[in-house]
């Protein structure tokens, strides 16, 4: 493969260290996390985050090294082979707490509602490319997208994993409003949704359900999912404004938190950091994203601002519903925070998403 | 503006740009409000949090639900929750723990070692969780552990109820017995509220009503000082008891059957033919559940599993045994219904039976002269059979005996239910890939050779002998209720199926039977009652082929002996109860099995009569007050 020397010239540097910004305060916290003070290790966690980021790093440049012109063939081979993905998970999976979502591949265990996540923004930055009309878009022009999309948060569900359906919803959404969906029409969808949530509600587990009634009313359920909320705030707030420093928060160590090294981590994070540290780690995800934003605005052509803009979303959303969840602004569902959770799926994922903004961020000179 | 836009045009989405305009201001809203949060959370309130991961500790203290209780068909207790103490240590609570605990040694008079091998053990779990020093501890350890509370930083006491068999060892392989949950069962239930150190049913009904008899586990959320007393309750949950469970169990023919087993290795099944509700089912050697109730010990539960003779296995369920002369009752069933039998022809029995150049010998020494099917079976005649096997054919032997559900597990609630095997040509094709040798139907015509059942399915057999072919499915629970009375569940008797048989078939085999225990020459005499008449076969079944000549059961070792049957079913007139009883290395199945059989049978009568009676005194009291 050849590539044109402008783009090694172009190189988006400010996102690429953005990106191992985040994979380091990763790296580190989970470290913490998984530290026992009794032994003085922290377990392979770290070292395998590591080996991940290597993996991720490769499907970075991958998703570099091709204009992303290309992609607009790909959008639907990746999408269909997400879809197959995921329906082997159903009927191979590998179940991890109550929950089938991982096929093993004998050194590792792939995750596919992570690169889903990605197919729907390959999929929906396609279909919004051509120009828009100027009335906008109704409803009705726009069943076919529904279509699409509409079995990949089934087969979520269905694993089940509300976190992740919920990520490719709400992405969803986010790219057909940008993508030119009349706010009046986006209106009467959330209206509907929100008429047919009862009906949704029937489909929920049991501990889902028990989730999000814990939030309305956190008395509900003292003892099990209102516990790890409580003890998820103690966490971030005894950690104060300096933090209690490196590998000495206790709420960590005393494993009082659930889930640490992943959907908890900022929990982790906050105890021993503070809320200096905090407003750190925020304005890291506020540049890369603004930073993005602005890539949208100074893209070459729709499908590249698109594609920019689905991925960004992905990652904008990730971080509030992680981060309002762990600091007991939503319900526990279960979503990662972006870069930092431990998960090797996610990461690649997320950093092959980074490789399509920096595709479109260089490729905006080439014409 | 217009000439903007067309500007940019050539080179992006000018709609795109104007909406990106819009996400800064999203960004910007997201980013405060959890820039909010986390001020709220770590500056204005981040004090009383560090107080409350410092100092005060939240603290779950978990109450189970009070499981459910059993009770036998007429309401009388047979499980049921008693409170209990168990001793409790949080060593984060103590600021020398080891030291505490040898304090705890000495109030308690027990070995220090003891104590701190559980602590030792217990290091892994997650901080201050409870560890158990004890279950179900003694009064006076109690006593010690209320008086010595100040010298015992992080020791408590934690009342939980303890399950109690009112009966031991009497009906242990039905209730079955509850244990800590092991890591596979948490793995799985983990979303039904399972946590360690829960006691979970793992055996018979316990197990298999878990669900039902559980109920759900309350508990409050405490805030507790450093010293680990607690400060307040921030939560409270409270727990929800178990449902109530009926069993068509009889407590007194349960306990009638024990009684006659007890001392043997043997099973007795009894069951209402009418429905298949089971009335008794005991097997021995039983256990004592309350033992894994207290917690069992490691060399009680290893006594348990290395006993030879298998005291955890239901006999009843689980034993696979050759039906011997029992199997006969199917014979001729089949040789009525096949047309093959013509029963008032009379056969030769010279003592044996040339099939090919093989002679197969019956068990009486000189045969028993000229036999029809009746006299074959009072008498038990094995050459009558003989001669009759080949002429069926095993086919048609095993479509009559899976007819009466025998080869196939019966369904009862029970876990592990093993299904025994009736042969025929398809089954040694696909076992032994070898065609079926008509020699071997021979055997098969007296329940050997390759021929196993369960004694639950002899009894359901004999169940559906008596009623004249209805085959139900044997079950051993009536009712659920709530605490309150409400009915949650109820069962009643499920029909497999109706058994198509001539009225002359049933009539002749019931007579037969009759006098097999009544008639002269009869070889259930044993189980003849003055009480109640009784029908019934006697059965052999051989543990090791006997080879030469005959030979006496005392003379042979114990486990070589032959295993006894007897099944059988009463009154005559009108059955209502089934039996089947097996005694293992029991020799003849009228000696040692029929007597157990008529024991149960008359307890059965002797607790119709009262009733009857009471409901006379009724009937005269509604005539007086008219």
């Amino acid at each position: 493969m050849q590539i044109d020397r402008r783009l090694i010239s172009h190189f988006d540097w400010p996102l690429f260290l953005l990106c191992l910004a985040l994979v380091a305060v990763s790296v580190m916290t989970i470290y913490s996390a998984n530290f026992d003070l009794n032994t003085g290790h922290a377990g392979a966690l770290p070292a395998r985050q590591i080996t991940w980021f290597g993996l991720g790093l490769i499907a970075m440049f991958v998703a570099i090294s091709f204009d992303y012109h290309y992609i607009d063939r790909l959008a639907y081979p990746f999408y269909g082979m997400m879809l197959v993905l995921l329906i082997l998970v159903m009927v191979i999976g590998h179940s991890g707490g109550g929950s089938q979502r991982w096929i093993n591949l004998g050194f590792f265990r792939l995750q596919p509602s992570e690169p889903a996540k990605l197919a729907i923004v390959l999929v929906m930055a396609k279909y919004f490319q051509p120009d828009e009309s100027a009335r906008g878009y109704y409803l009705r022009d726009l069943w076919v997208p529904f279509l699409i999309v509409a079995p990949l948060v089934v087969l979520t569900l269905v694993q089940p994993d509300l976190g992740t359906a919920i990520i490719l919803g709400i992405v969803f959404m986010s790219m057909i409003l940008m993508g030119g969906l009349r706010i009046r029409s986006f209106a009467c969808l959330v209206g509907t949704g929100l008429a047919f949530l009862p009906v949704f509600w029937h489909f929920l587990r049991p501990y889902q359900q028990n989730r999000i009634l814990t939030f309305l009313d956190p008395n509900r359920d003292p003892l099990g999912a209102g516990y790890h909320v409580i003890q998820s705030q103690i966490a971030i707030g005894s950690g104060r404004v300096f933090g209690k420093g490196f590998l000495h928060g206790t709420q960590n160590r005393l494993d009082f938190l659930p889930a640490q090294h992943t959907d908890f981590i900022f929990a982790v994070f906050s105890e021993e950091w503070g809320f200096l540290g905090c407003a750190v780690l925020l304005l890291l995800y506020l540049i890369l994203i603004a930073y993005c934003i602005r890539l949208v605005q100074r893209a070459k052509d729709r499908f590249g601002a698109l594609l920019v803009f689905g991925m960004v979303a992905i990652i904008f959303w990730h971080v509030v519903i992680n981060v309002a969840m762990v600091s007991g602004l939503m319900p526990v569902v279960g979503v990662p925070l972006p870069m930092v959770s431990y998960g090797g799926s996610a990461l690649a994922s997320l950093m092959f998403a980074v490789g399509v903004i920096m595709n479109v961020s260089m490729r905006r000179y080439v014409f | 503006m217009s000439t903007v836009a067309q500007i940019n045009k050539q080179d992006g989405a000018p709609e795109l740009r104007r909406r990106a305009r819009l996400l800064y201001v999203i960004l910007a809203v997201a980013f405060l409000g959890l820039v909010s949060r986390l001020a709220f959370l770590q500056i204005v309130a981040g004090e009383r949090y560090t107080f409350l991961s410092e100092n005060n500790r939240v603290r779950i203290k978990r109450v189970a639900g009070t499981r459910g209780m059993i009770f036998d068909r007429r309401g009388q207790l047979l499980v049921d929750s008693r409170p209990s103490f168990d001793l409790i240590f949080v060593p984060e609570d103590s600021s020398d723990p080891q030291d505490t605990l040898r304090l705890l040694a000495r109030y308690l008079n027990r070995d220090e070692k003891e104590l701190l091998k559980i602590f030792e053990e217990g290091k892994s779990r997650a901080a201050f969780d409870e560890m158990v020093l004890g279950r179900d501890v003694e009064w006076s350890e109690v006593v010690a552990v209320e008086t010595h509370q100040l010298d015992l930083p992080g020791v408590t006491l934690r009342v939980r109820p303890r399950r109690s068999y009112t009966d031991g060892p009497m009906a242990a392989h039905v209730l079955g017995y509850l244990g800590e949950i092991n890591q596979r069962q948490l793995k799985t239930l983990k979303e039904r509220g399972y946590v360690v150190g829960d006691e979970i049913g793992q055996y018979g009904l316990e197990r298999r009503w878990e669900e039902l008899l559980r109920g759900q586990s309350g508990g409050q959320q405490v805030e507790v000082d450093a010293l680990g007393r607690r400060m307040r309750v921030l939560h409270e949950v409270s727990d929800v008891p178990g449902y109530t469970v009926h069993l068509t169990l009889d407590r007194e023919l349960q306990a009638t059957a024990y009684e006659a087993l007890k001392g043997k290795e043997g099973t007795l099944v009894a069951i209402d033919v009418s429905s298949g509700a089971i009335l008794a089912l005991a097997s021995t050697p039983a256990f004592d559940p309350n033992i894994f109730a207290r917690g069992i010990k490691s060399e009680e539960w290893n006594g348990l599993i290395k006993d030879q003779l298998r005291p955890l296995s239901n006999r009843a369920t689980q034993g696979q045994y050759p039906p011997g002369s029992t199997f006969k009752i199917i014979m001729a069933i089949a040789g009525l219904e096949e047309g093959v039998v013509q029963p008032e022809s009379y056969i030769q029995d010279p003592g044996f039976f040339f099939f090919g150049n093989r002679q197969f010998r019956d068990w009486k020494k000189g045969g028993h002269g000229a036999v029809n099917l009746h006299k074959a079976i009072v008498e038990s005649c094995d050459t009558y059979f003989y001669q009759l096997g080949p002429k069926l054919g095993v086919d048609r032997i095993a479509k009559w005996a899976r007819a009466f559900g025998l080869g196939q597990k019966t369904g009862i609630a029970l876990d592990d239910e093993k299904s025994g095997t009736i042969p025929d040509t398809e089954w040694k094709r696909k076992r032994y890939r070898q065609p079926w040798f008509p020699g071997e139907t021979v055997s098969v015509a007296i329940g050997q050779g390759y021929v196993t059942v369960t004694p639950l399915q002899l009894a359901n057999m004999m169940a559906a002998v008596a009623n004249g072919g209805k085959l139900y499915r044997p079950y051993l629970v009536s009712k659920v209720e709530s605490l309150d009375g409400a009915t949650v569940r109820e069962y009643g008797p499920e029909l497999i199926r109706t058994i198509e048989m001539k009225p002359d078939t049933i009539n002749r085999v019931q007579r037969a039977l009759a006098d097999v225990v009544q008639g002269p020459g009869g070889t259930g005499g044993a189980a003849r009652s003055s009480m109640v008449q009784i029908a019934g076969k006697t059965g052999t079944a051989q543990v090791i082929e006997m080879k030469g000549g005959y030979v006496k059961t005392e003379h042979l070792s114990y486990f070589s002996r032959d295993h006894a049957w007897f099944v059988s079913f009463a009154p005559v007139e009108k059955p209502q109860i089934a039996i089947a009883v097996l005694v293992e290395h029991g020799g003849h199945g009228g000696e040692a099995a029929a007597p157990m059989a008529k024991k149960v049978f008359e307890k059965f009568m002797e607790l119709q009569k009262p009733a009857t009676q009471n409901q006379q005194v009724r009937a005269d009291g509604d005539t007086r007050a008219n």
